[in-house]
């Protein structure tokens, strides 16, 4: 038996041996080589058997080196290849709602991303090309997002100096430490797209910003000044159904918030700045914020909704424990233009701040749960000034949040839940997801979003006629 | 007796000082061990390389990944701590995300991901290295090295080209293997087929070198192989662009570079 195995080896080896090293240079050779290198007096069983003795790999059998190759492959090109996707997606409402169609969302859309390096520069922009059946506008709106055209960057990166970064143009904005509840990072926010069923990516807003990044080994320090307020992109009746305050009920379609955006470069800036730093295995940081309200929160004496002055400081910590990750935020929201909360037409102040903990609880299987508490500023002057009729709010506003992601079939098809929830004024947001890889290219999704809660002009319950399911399709390239 | 002791003993160190280092009989099994990690993982003070990963399911399908995947090993200690920098390039929906690992020695590594289309820099919870890295059938622990004090060894056979050691877990509950076998290359101690047993002692994952080369002195596996025989399939990871001692500062392992790529280093 072992002789006839021998047989085979030498067998294999022999037409391979023809062509020992040196090597081609280049990727030439092929695994089954590894027979060859065998000594005589070491006959190769054939692989699987646990006794078996591998075949030394090309490259290690010889004396003589192998010659190198492999080599540098650089891009002659400054322009780097353009990217992108074209994307389907559609999502039918659950439920008949008065004031809207039938889909949240009918859409087709091209991305397109083009990235150019000369010298120590990064230029880059990045736009989407949509089609849309819900909202028919076509003609561009670079701030709602809305039309046949969004700009999400475009944008120049540049080292002035070796410590110092500089990112000017539009650009998307991320800092803090919270999962889908954002505390000190006051950049703008996309709710319509997060609640209609695009991707999560879609939740941030681009802004149009000059972001100055300094590195110090005693702390990092982010400026970013947007010198035209950047308002979120808000919900605002198109496409989701909302309570509006004064209508006192449930609109839409009918009655779409046009508020007063404050829009006069240089005056109407926004400021915001962070310090970072390691300690130890922790990250730690602090926040300011000096701006606005990112939704129109405020009206006017004449009715008008408009975006009240805000400032917010704050900070973060982030490490591991016990296996997970471990979040901790804090953030003092200042409500400038109502600084004792009796102005029942302005947002009160108030304080946030929430922990969580996120760990693998099983195989590709992690879960995560945060604790959020808005406590209000001023709620006696707040209560007081409540308009008769008015249905009072609870100080604070408690959330409970729940993620899920499960990773299966080779991590081609990932599963995830997440759930909004509050223990004190019982509305919700459960989101759910499923999205497989077909292949590298093509990825198949659906999922839903589900809104609930008693009543109907508290954030997520008013919501709840836009209860929605969706469906994509997307091919990357 | 005793004059027959000492005979035996000089002869016996006569014999080891005639041989060429490939026999070293003396060493003991933890410093081949340790010497197959450092020559796995921890060649050069620092190093970078292009990686073209092909996963192959059960049914044949394949899935491509594109990464460059850059190293340093903190103050050049071998089986020390590490930084780990991957920024990946396809397939197309993860081009730019980056990913970056902070391994020690004892206790776990702090990794971090970051996601460009957010402009999000995540911390991720680490609480299993034996997952999949990225889908394919090569863990993190592959890609990144077990620490060799997490095994006892056992060297079982030398060969003329293999010391052949046996790895059980110090601390079976964090591992799905009951052990594994390794041949470890006498010359340059590449570890050049790893397999890996379950309770029942069946051999169910194995890992191989396929191909070495010798890049700025450092012997090398440019191609390697997983198959793991449960789920099916077999991922290959080929390296190329090479490079060792390439100066990187340590700085780049941080998110000032998972925001903005250290693009010096990873063409």
């Amino acid at each position: 038996m072992w002789r006839w195995v021998f047989f085979l080896c030498v067998l294999i080896a022999a037409p391979a041996g023809a062509q020992e090293l040196p090597l081609p240079s280049g990727l030439g050779e092929t695994p089954q080589e590894e027979e060859t290198e065998k000594a005589a007096d070491e006959p190769g069983l054939p692989s699987g058997l646990e006794t078996a003795e591998p075949g030394l790999p090309s490259g290690l059998a010889t004396s003589a080196p192998a010659p190198r190759i492999t080599q540098e492959r650089r891009s002659d090109s400054d322009f780097l290849p353009i990217t992108g996707f074209l994307e389907g997606r559609v999502g039918p409402r659950l439920q008949n709602d008065p004031d809207e169609g039938a889909f949240t969302i009918g859409e087709a859309r091209l991305r397109l991303e083009a990235q150019w390096e000369p010298g120590d520069l990064v230029v880059r922009v990045v736009g989407d090309g949509v089609f849309d059946q819900v909202v028919k506008t076509r003609e561009p709106d670079l701030e709602t997002g809305e039309g046949a055209f969004d700009l999400r960057e475009a944008n120049i990166v540049w080292r002035p100096l070796p410590f110092a970064d500089l990112k000017a143009g539009r650009q998307i904005l991320t800092w803090g430490v919270g999962d889908l509840i954002f505390i000190n990072d006051l950049f703008p926010k996309d709710f319509k797209s997060f609640f209609i069923g695009r991707d999560e990516e879609y939740l941030k807003a681009p802004s149009d910003a000059v972001r100055l990044s300094l590195f110090h080994e005693f702390a990092n320090i982010d400026l970013v000044y947007t010198p035209r307020f950047d308002a979120d992109r808000y919900i605002d009746g198109s496409r989701l159904s909302y309570f509006n305050p004064i209508a006192g009920s449930v609109v839409g379609e009918s009655f779409i918030l046009r508020p007063v955006t404050p829009d006069d470069w240089f005056s109407d800036d926004e400021f915001a700045g962070r310090a970072y730093r390691q300690l130890g295995a922790f990250e730690v940081a602090a926040y300011g914020y000096i701006g606005r309200f990112k939704g129109p929160g405020g009206v006017t004496p004449t009715g008008d909704f408009f975006f009240p002055k805000l400032a917010v400081y704050g900070a973060s910590m982030r490490g591991p424990w016990r296996g997970g990750v471990v979040t901790a935020e804090f953030g003092r929201y200042i409500s400038q233009d109502d600084s004792l909360g009796a102005d029942p037409l302005i947002p009160n102040g108030d304080f946030r701040v929430l922990i969580g903990y996120e760990k693998e609880i099983a195989e590709e299987l992690t879960a995560g749960v945060q604790y959020f508490a808005q406590v209000r500023s001023d709620h006696d002057a707040f209560l007081a000034a409540l308009p008769a009729g008015a249905e009072p709010r609870d100080r604070v506003r408690y959330l409970f949040t729940l993620r899920l992601t499960k990773l299966a079939l080779n991590q081609n098809l990932t599963i995830s839940a997440f759930n909004f929830w509050s223990p004190n004024e019982h509305d919700g947001h459960l989101r759910l997801r499923a999205s497989y890889k077909l292949n590298d290219d093509w990825l198949v999704e659906g999922g839903g979003n589900f809104f609930y809660g008693p009543r109907n002009d508290i954030f997520f319950s008013q919501l709840k006629d836009n209860t929605n399911l969706f469906f994509a399709a997307r091919r990357s390239f | 007796m005793s004059s027959l002791r000492s005979k035996l003993i000089g002869a016996a160190l006569l014999a080891a000082a005639a041989l060429p280092a490939s026999a070293q009989t003396e060493m003991t099994v933890q410093n081949i061990v340790d010497k197959a990690s450092a020559a796995a993982y921890y060649q050069g003070k620092d190093g970078k390389a292009k990686v073209a990963m092909t996963i192959s399911d059960v049914r044949g399908r394949e899935r491509s990944r594109e990464f460059v995947i850059v190293r340093s090993d903190i103050d050049d200690v071998d089986n020390g701590e590490q930084r780990f920098y991957v920024f990946f390039n396809r397939p197309a929906d993860v081009n730019r995300t980056a990913f970056m690992v902070w391994k020690h020695v004892e206790g776990d590594d702090y990794r971090w991901i970051y996601l460009p289309a957010l402009d999000l820099v995540k911390r991720i919870a680490v609480s299993d290295e034996r997952t999949s890295f990225v889908g394919s059938h090569f863990f993190y622990e592959d890609v990144s090295g077990r620490a060799p004090n997490e095994d006892n060894h056992l060297l079982l056979e030398e060969t003329d080209n293999y010391f052949i050691v046996e790895s059980s877990p110090k601390d079976a509950s964090g591992v799905e293997f009951a052990k594994y076998k390794n041949w470890i290359h006498k010359d340059t101690f590449i570890p050049v087929k790893t397999e890996y047993y379950d309770a029942n002692g069946d051999a169910y994952r194995t890992y191989s070198a396929v191909r070495v080369e010798t890049v700025a002195g450092h012997p090398t596996i440019v191609e390697s192989r997983m198959e793991d025989h449960q789920i099916g399939g077999a991922t290959t990871m080929v390296y190329s662009a090479v490079e060792y001692d390439i100066g990187l500062p340590e700085g780049i392992f941080s998110e000032r570079y998972l925001r903005n790529p250290p693009r010096k280093y990873l063409r």
